[in-house]
């Protein structure tokens, strides 16, 4: 790697968010220490462009730009319009877990009604608290990148979740991230331990309060999940329309696991979730499903990495994106097969819509099979909506935008019912029916 | 007035003339058939009616109950009371046929200023006209024709036509495909829904459904044109003599 290219005036400008940023930051001794080497190896590399290419379709330094100073702590100001978003965005049932502008909030959050097997803490609090040197190991990450290194880095706050081993949880944990700053970087990262044997479901949700603009959202959500555990999340992006968010899921998973993941990108406008799902047991059954609803000239995406690290494993992937106006969406799969990992059985299945003449979708499925006796495979189309499928609604009495919205209504349809949870899927079919009838 | 009236349409696909001039005139409580040998654009005729895109008027008018229907968009048309029962019903999947049974029943009403049907009422309607028409109540859970026999998905048209009331319908080909006893099932719950305030327009090339669907008039389309047009008895009288007869004459 050459330093001296890779130093741009991005990088310069960067040095000083991350001065600027340091006395803020939770954490002396060793956790300060692994926050500069973090920051340094971001720096090394700068934001990811084209050339990098992991994000040759999402090029930070042109949609990004530059890194924006945090987002100070909320004043009583920003919690009050905190609270006024988070009234359209409940979850009935569901303990939510509320993160204003990156500092995690009890008074706006719900851990009591939780229950026992569960501890909920908030990241600062550990990292200030438990003695430096045992804790700096959560900002270190197996797998890496920039973005995840100036996760590390300059992270505030976040919510550190353990579910013990057995516990069935009654209620969905619903982790609600609420920007209220205009022009502010927020980087929050989580990490969440379901026990061996536990069942649980996780939500998370980004909304934006009145008036937000123009924010970069920085999440990673380190997740680990214990043998023969359930683990149901649902994840709902809906951040301002001129929002940047970029969201590094990394999970690890156990044997006899039953994992189901669904991501929802409607807002932002930039956004990029990238997944990296180790699964180092065998027996688990994996299901990562996406839906991308985009127009205007919104930027989404979804980039997953699952590892089948050994044999005997199963994983489904569904992505279907609608994509309107002049609005881009990105899927790119890769399925590793180690190899070990035989009896794998591995597939992918990838479907975009396109709206509009001007529409753009990238797909970029990648098998690395190393071992021999595996199934796998994976399939990618884009395309317009069916004109003889739309001509027979019309001539049952549809107009042309109910027509539309009926099939893409069946277009995304198709990802969503993958969802487990009964609720969810309502909830996440719901979003999709607004994000519609918003369009007619 | 007539219920249809179509004055001299010409009209194009790609650069091709397909319909040279054809009249017809429809009234309320008649059913009229069309036929024809393949390529005489009966199939265009009854697209061009209800809307589909892709067609070309060069020339003439489509006149419905006196209003220019070639202005309308099919769901206006749709809503007007113009069906027309698909000669292949397409496969939507993922729309559940109840869901798009209710969206097109109110999506028509709501266009005429009229209420939506409550949820039990129009239940209890469809439940009713799908089992005069044999089609079991898990049909009507699955997507849109998806995985329907082809008789299945004729009797599922019919089964619009029953629940939407249309004035107008058009029958493309309601045989094709069909065996002996689908086409009964079908013919019989067309038969059910003559009425005085209806016409029907049933295309076919084959004299084998006018023997279930028994129509007031006959038309012989050939080359874009109607060139001869009779009673009943036109259609046996084509099973006997064929088509080639009218080739020279078009």
């Amino acid at each position: 790697m050459n330093l001296v290219l890779a130093k741009t005036e991005t990088g310069r400008a960067l040095s000083s968010v991350f001065a600027v940023a340091r006395d803020r930051l939770p954490g002396a001794g060793k956790v300060a220490d692994t926050r500069r080497q973090a920051f340094e190896a971001f720096e090394r590399a700068g934001l990811p462009h084209r050339r990098i290419e992991e994000w040759k379709y999402t090029d930070l330094r042109a949609l990004m730009r530059e890194v924006l100073p945090l987002a100070a702590a909320p004043d009583v100001k920003a919690l009050g319009r905190a609270r006024k978003a988070l009234k359209a965005h409940t979850i009935a049932d569901a303990s939510a877990l509320v993160l204003v502008d990156g500092a995690f909030v009890p008074e706006l959050s719900d851990v009591a009604a939780l229950g026992g097997g569960v501890s909920i803490r908030a990241l600062r609090d550990v990292l200030e608290n438990d003695g430096n040197d045992a804790r700096a190991d959560l900002l270190l990450t197996k797998t890496t990148d920039a973005m995840i290194s100036l996760n590390a880095a300059l992270a505030t706050d976040g919510v550190v979740i353990s579910v013990a081993d057995g516990t069935a949880l009654s209620r969905p944990i619903h982790i609600v991230h609420v920007a209220t700053a205009s022009s502010a970087s927020v980087v929050t990262r989580s990490h969440v331990r379901i026990g061996k044997g536990a069942r649980a479901t996780l939500v998370e949700s980004f909304v934006a309060a009145e008036g937000a603009k123009a924010y970069q959202v920085n999440d990673a959500v380190i997740l680990s999940v214990g043998d023969g555990a359930e683990l149901s999340q649902v994840r709902l992006m809906a951040d301002a329309s001129d929002a940047v968010n970029v969201t590094s899921q990394i999970l690890t998973v156990g044997a006899k696991v039953k994992l189901n993941l669904f991501n929802m990108t409607g807002g932002g406008g930039v956004s990029r979730l990238q997944g990296f799902i180790t699964l180092a047991g065998e027996g688990t059954d994996l299901s990562v499903n996406g839906v991308n609803l985009l127009k205007g000239t919104q930027h989404g995406d979804t980039t997953v990495v699952v590892d089948h690290a050994v044999p005997h494993c199963t994983s489904r992937e569904i992505f279907r994106a609608v994509v309107d106006n002049r609005a881009h969406s990105v899927f790119q799969g890769r399925i590793i097969v180690r190899p070990d990992a035989q009896k794998t059985d591995g597939k992918m299945m990838t479907r975009a819509l396109l709206l509009s003449d001007e529409a753009e979708a990238d797909n970029k499925p990648e098998l690395e099979i190393f071992a021999d006796d595996v199934t796998c495979g994976h399939g990618a189309t884009a395309g317009a909506l069916d004109d003889s499928l739309l001509f027979y609604l019309r001539a049952r009495g549809l107009p042309e935008k109910e027509a539309q919205a009926l099939l893409i209504q069946a277009f995304v349809g198709e990802a969503i019912e993958a969802i487990a949870d009964d609720h969810l899927r309502e909830l996440a079919m719901s979003v999709a029916q607004r994000w519609l009838e918003a369009r007619a | 007035m007539p219920l249809l009236e179509v004055k001299n349409l010409q009209v194009r696909v790609e650069e091709r003339e397909i319909l040279h001039g054809l009249s017809l005139t429809v009234n309320k409580g008649q059913v009229h058939a069309i036929m024809g040998p393949n390529g005489s654009g009966k199939s265009t005729l009854s697209h061009v009616i209800a809307g589909k895109p892709g067609y070309e008027v060069t020339g003439g008018e489509i006149l419905f109950e006196g209003e220019d229907l070639l202005e309308m968009d099919p769901d206006e048309r749709a809503a007007k009371g113009v069906f027309l029962a698909f000669q292949y019903p397409v496969e939507i999947p993922g729309v559940a046929t109840m869901t798009f049974l209710r969206t097109a029943l109110n999506a028509q009403r709501k266009a005429r200023g009229e209420s939506e049907y409550s949820t039990p009422d129009f239940l209890k309607k469809v439940r009713e006209v799908a089992k005069s028409l044999n089609i079991p109540q898990d049909m009507l859970k699955r997507g849109v024709n998806v995985g329907f026999s082809g008789g299945e998905k004729k009797r599922n048209e019919i089964l619009q036509m029953a629940l939407f009331e249309p004035s107008l319908c058009i029958l493309d080909e309601m045989d094709s495909g069909l065996d002996i006893d689908a086409l009964r099932i079908a013919a019989d719950g067309v038969n059910a829904l003559r009425s005085p305030e209806r016409a029907m327009v049933v295309i076919t090339h084959y004299q084998r459904l006018l023997n279930y669907i028994v129509p007031d008039v006959v038309h012989v389309m050939s080359k874009g044109r109607v060139v001869k047009s009779g009673g009943k008895e036109l259609a046996l009288e084509l099973e006997e003599s064929g088509y080639a007869q009218f080739e020279d004459a078009a």
